[in-house]
C-alpha cells in the first residue's frame, strides 16, 4: 500500500510536467490545427537556459539562497524561451498559414531537427549533470511493516505540483477572463470571422506561441531541478509524451491535456514500478492507441462532426 | 521577423479564376507586406531588429556555453562567436531585404507568372527529366568507375543510400500521397523487413533472395496488423498514433534481448548471391565460373542494381495500381471519405490495402538495408528516419514520382556531400567538423524548401481519371495527406 501511495505521488509529479508541456501542444492545434512538433525542443532550449542562467547566478555572481536564484531563473527562462516560441512560429510557420496541412508540419519536424543539431553544435552532445539542488521532505508514512518502505513527499515534488497547479489556474483564468484569452478562443472557433470581428489574428497566433514557449520554459526548468540531467536530445521524448498526453486528453481541451498528462505520468511510474521499466513507453503508447479506439477524439475532446 | 510585419490581411484582390482561391489567396496575403521594402532606411531598421532578436536568441547558447568542469559545471564564454553571428544575421537580412523583398508582385501577376510561362513547359520537362535520370542512373556505377576512378566505392555507395531513401519515399507516398494517410511510423515497416531477414538469416540461415518476399509479406502483414485499430482515426489522431507504432517496433527490438540480441543488434547477415553463388575470389563464386577476376567494388556495383530494380518495381507497380480500381479508390478515400463510403467504396479494404502495399515495399526496403549493412539493430530505425523519409515524399510534392527522386537527391544527396568539405578545415581550422552541421543543415533545408515552396518541388500532377483529353492539374486541386 504504502509503496502505491509513494508511486502516486512519483507519477503524480511527472504527470504534471507533461501537462505542462502538453497545453504548448494543445493550445497551438487548437487555434491554428497544427502539431507543432518543435515544442519538445522548446522545453529541452528551456531547460539550457534554465541551466545556463543558474549557473551565472550561483558562480558568477555568487547568489546562495536558493529561491530567489531560483526565482529570477524561472523569469529568464520563460523570457528568452518564449522568444525562441516567436521566433520559430514567425520563421517557419507564418509563411505557410493558409497552405495546405502538411507543409507546416514538415517545417515542424524540420525546426525541431534544427534545434536539436543547433543546441547539440553550441552547447555539445555530452549531458549536463546538475546535483540535486532542493533536498528533504515529508515523512508521510513511515515505513510499514509489511513492505519497509516509507512515504515520502519531498519538496521538488511539492514545488512541482505546487507550481503547476498554480500555474493552470492562472492560465485558465488567463483564457477565460482576459481579452487575449478571448480573443484566443474566437481563434480557435473561427479563424476568418475573428479576424473580420477586429481580432488581430497573427499576433493572437504569436502570443499563443509565446505563452507555450513560456510554460514549456517552466517545465524545462522543473525537469532539469527533478533529474539533474538535461542533453540535447531530451526535447523528443518529452515531446512525444507530451503530445500523447494532449491527444489522450482530446486535443484542443486544456483540462484534457492536463489530464491527459497525468495519465501518461501515472502509466508510465506504475508500470515500471510493477512490470518492467523497459516496456513504459510501449504502455503509455498502447494505451493510447486503446483509447482512440474506443474514444476516436480522446477522453474530453468534442467529436468531430463532419457535414457535407 | 519583422516589427509591423501583424496586420491580418484585408480581402481587397479578387483572384482570377476560381483556382487561385483559398490556399493561393491566403499565401499571397502571407507574403512580405510591400511597405517594408518602401526604402533603405526601413530595410536596416528591419535588419537592426533581426540581429537584435538573433543576439537575445544566440546569448544562451552561441554566447555562453555549460562545460562539465571538475566539482560540477562551469560557464564559459565565447562573446566572439556571438557577435559573429549577429553581424551575419544582420547582414543576411540587409542583403535578403534590399534584393530579394524588393520585388513587388502584385498577387495577380504572380498568379499568371505560376500558372503560365514555365508551368506549361514543365510536363514536356519533367519527362525529358524522367528519362535522363532513368538513363543516368542505369550507366550511373559505370559511370563512375569510369571518370571518378579513385572515389568510385563512395559515390556508389551514396547512390545505393540515395536509391534506398528513393524507395522508401515510392512506398510511403502510397500511403500518404495517394491514400492520404498521415503515417509517422513508416520506418517500423522498414524495421520489419529489416529484422525479418537479419533473424531468418540467423536463426534459419536463409539468403537474401529467399527472405526478400518473406520480408515483404511479413512487413505487409504488419501493415495490416498496424492499420487494424487506426481505421477510425483522421488526421493527427492518425498520426500520432502511427508515430507510437513506431517507437513500439523500436522499443520491442530493443529490450527482447533473448531475441533479437537488443541494442547488440545481429551482425553476419549474408550478402546477396548471384544465381546461389556469391561474388568473391575462388572456385566456387560466380567470378570463379565467369571468369573475372574479382574486385570489391563489383560488390557495389551489384549492391546498387538491386536496390535500383527494386525501387523500379516499386515505381511501376505504384504507376499502375493508380489506373486500377484500388488506386482510384485509394485517391477518391484521399479527397473525401464520406463520398467515398456513399459510392459503395469498402473504406476499410482500401486503407488496409494503402498501408499493407506500402508497408510492404518499407519492408523490401527493409531486408536490403539488412544486406547492405551486414548488421542491422534498433539503432538504425529511430522516428528521425521517418521524419526524413515523410519529408523526402512531402518536399517532392505528395504523389509525384519523380518529386521524390529530386527530393531524395537533394537532401540525402547534399547533406552526404557535406563528408567531402574537407577543405573548409584551411578556413575554420582544424576543430571544423563539417559533418558535425549535416543535420542542423537537414533542417534549415526542409524548413527553407517547404517555405519556399509549399506544395513541394513537383507541384503539378497527372490526374488518374481522364476525359477526352489529358491535362495537367495544380497541385493545390489535389486534398494532400489530410489523413482521413
Amino acid at each position: 500500500m504504502h509503496y502505491f501511495v509513494q508511486q502516486l505521488i512519483n507519477g503524480l509529479t511527472l504527470g504534471s510536467i507533461y501537462g505542462l508541456i502538453a497545453i504548448g501542444y494543445t493550445m497551438v492545434y487548437g487555434i491554428i490545427g497544427m502539431i507543432n512538433f518543435a515544442h519538445g525542443d522548446i522545453f529541452m532550449v528551456g531547460s539550457f537556459v534554465a541551466l545556463a542562467t543558474f549557473l551565472i547566478l550561483t558562480t558568477v555572481f555568487g547568489f546562495a539562497f536558493l529561491p530567489v536564484v531560483l526565482l529570477i531563473v524561472v523569469i529568464v527562462a520563460m523570457i528568452f524561451t518564449a522568444a525562441w516560441g516567436w521566433t520559430v512560429e514567425r520563421l517557419a510557420y507564418r509563411p505557410l498559414r493558409g497552405s495546405f496541412r502538411l507543409a507546416p508540419l514538415i517545417t515542424a519536424i524540420g525546426m525541431s531537427i534544427t534545434l536539436q543539431n543547433f543546441v547539440q553544435v553550441t552547447q555539445g552532445a555530452r549531458v549536463k549533470p546538475l546535483p540535486p539542488q532542493i533536498t528533504g521532505g515529508i515523512k508521510i508514512f513511515s515505513a510499514s511493516p509489511t513492505d519497509g518502505i516509507n512515504v515520502q513527499l519531498s519538496y521538488m515534488q511539492i514545488i512541482i505540483i505546487g507550481t503547476t497547479l498554480v500555474l493552470m489556474a492562472a492560465f485558465t483564468l488567463f483564457i477565460v477572463k482576459t481579452p487575449l484569452g478571448r480573443a484566443q478562443r474566437a481563434c480557435e472557433q473561427d479563424t476568418r470571422m475573428a479576424s473580420l470581428l477586429g481580432v488581430n489574428v497573427d499576433r493572437t497566433i504569436s502570443l499563443t506561441f509565446v505563452m507555450g514557449a513560456a510554460l514549456a520554459a517552466v517545465a524545462g526548468l522543473m525537469f532539469l531541478l527533478l533529474y539533474g540531467v538535461i542533453d540535447f536530445y531530451i526535447g523528443f521524448l518529452a515531446g512525444v509524451k507530451a503530445f500523447t498526453a494532449a491527444v489522450l486528453g482530446g486535443i484542443g481541451s486544456l483540462p484534457g491535456a492536463m489530464l491527459g498528462g497525468l495519465a501518461i505520468g501515472l502509466i508510465e511510474v506504475f508500470w515500471s514500478a510493477y512490470f518492467t521499466v523497459e516496456y513504459k513507453d510501449v504502455a503509455a503508447f498502447s494505451i493510447l492507441a486503446i483509447v482512440l479506439i474506443f474514444l476516436p477524439s480522446g477522453l474530453l475532446g468534442r467529436p468531430e462532426v463532419e457535414k457535407v | 521577423m519583422a516589427a509591423g510585419n501583424q496586420d491580418m490581411p484585408a480581402s481587397e484582390t479578387n483572384p482570377e479564376g476560381a483556382q487561385a482561391l483559398g490556399e493561393d489567396r491566403a499565401r499571397a496575403f502571407q507574403q512580405e507586406p510591400p511597405e517594408r521594402s518602401a526604402n533603405f532606411y526601413d530595410s536596416l531598421r528591419d535588419a537592426g531588429l533581426t540581429a537584435l532578436l538573433a543576439g537575445v536568441l544566440g546569448f544562451f547558447f552561441i554566447g555562453l556555453r555549460t562545460e562539465i568542469a571538475p566539482g560540477g559545471l562551469d560557464i564559459t564564454t565565447r562573446w566572439r562567436a556571438w557577435i559573429i553571428s549577429i553581424l551575419i544575421v544582420f547582414g543576411a537580412r540587409l542583403f535578403l531585404n534590399i534584393f530579394l523583398f524588393r520585388a513587388k508582385r502584385s498577387t495577380r501577376r504572380k498568379a499568371r507568372a505560376e500558372g503560365g510561362g514555365f508551368a506549361a513547359i514543365m510536363p514536356t520537362v519533367g519527362k525529358i527529366l524522367t528519362w535522363l535520370l532513368l538513363a543516368f542512373a542505369i550507366v550511373l556505377p559505370f559511370f563512375f568507375t569510369t571518370f571518378m576512378p579513385t572515389r568510385e566505392r563512395q559515390f556508389i555507395d551514396m547512390a545505393i543510400l540515395i536509391m534506398t531513401y528513393i524507395m522508401l519515399g515510392w512506398g510511403l507516398n502510397i500511403v500518404v500521397g495517394l491514400a492520404g494517410l498521415l503515417d509517422l511510423g513508416y520506418v517500423a515497416f522498414y524495421a520489419v523487413g529489416a529484422y525479418s531477414f537479419a533473424l531468418l538469416a540467423h536463426y534459419f540461415h536463409f539468403g537474401f533472395w529467399m527472405a526478400l518476399p518473406l520480408a515483404g509479406i511479413l512487413a505487409a502483414t504488419w501493415g495490416v496488423i498496424l492499420g487494424f485499430p487506426v481505421l477510425r482515426l483522421r488526421g493527427d489522431y492518425l498520426a500520432i498514433v502511427t508515430l507510437a507504432f513506431g517507437e513500439i517496433v523500436r522499443v520491442v527490438l530493443l529490450n527482447w534481448y533473448s531475441f533479437t540480441n537488443g541494442p547488440d543488434g545481429i551482425s553476419g547477415i549474408p550478402k546477396p548471391t548471384v544465381f546461389g553463388y556469391e561474388l568473391g575470389r575462388g572456385q566456387d563464386t560466380i567470378n570463379g565460373i565467369l571468369g573475372i577476376p574479382y574486385e570489391p567494388i563489383q560488390r557495389f556495383i551489384f549492391l546498387y542494381y538491386i536496390i535500383f530494380i527494386l525501387a523500379l518495381i516499386t515505381n511501376f507497380i505504384t504507376i499502375r495500381l493508380r489506373r486500377l480500381p484500388i488506386g482510384r479508390a485509394w485517391e477518391a478515400l484521399r479527397e473525401d471519405e464520406i463520398a467515398c463510403r456513399s459510392l459503395g467504396i469498402n473504406t476499410r479494404n482500401t486503407k488496409l490495402t494503402a498501408f499493407a502495399i506500402g508497408a510492404m515495399f518499407g519492408g523490401f526496403a527493409g531486408s536490403f538495408f539488412a544486406t547492405r549493412q551486414g548488421f542491422v539493430s534498433p539503432e538504425s530505425f529511430t522516428f528521425l528516419e521517418s521524419a526524413i523519409i515523410l519529408s523526402i515524399v512531402v518536399l517532392g510534392g505528395l504523389g509525384s514520382q519523380l518529386g521524390v527522386v529530386i527530393a531524395a537527391v537533394v537532401m540525402i544527396g547534399g547533406t552526404e556531400m557535406l563528408r567531402n568539405l574537407d577543405f573548409l578545415k584551411s578556413i575554420f581550422g582544424d576543430n571544423f567538423d563539417p559533418v558535425q552541421y549535416r543535420m542542423l543543415i537537414f533542417g534549415l533545408a526542409m524548413v527553407i524548401i517547404m517555405v519556399w515552396k509549399p506544395r513541394g518541388l513537383i507541384a503539378t500532377r497527372t490526374p488518374s481519371a481522364i476525359y477526352k483529353e489529358k491535362k495537367r492539374i495544380s497541385a493545390d486541386l489535389v486534398a494532400q495527406g489530410e489523413g482521413h
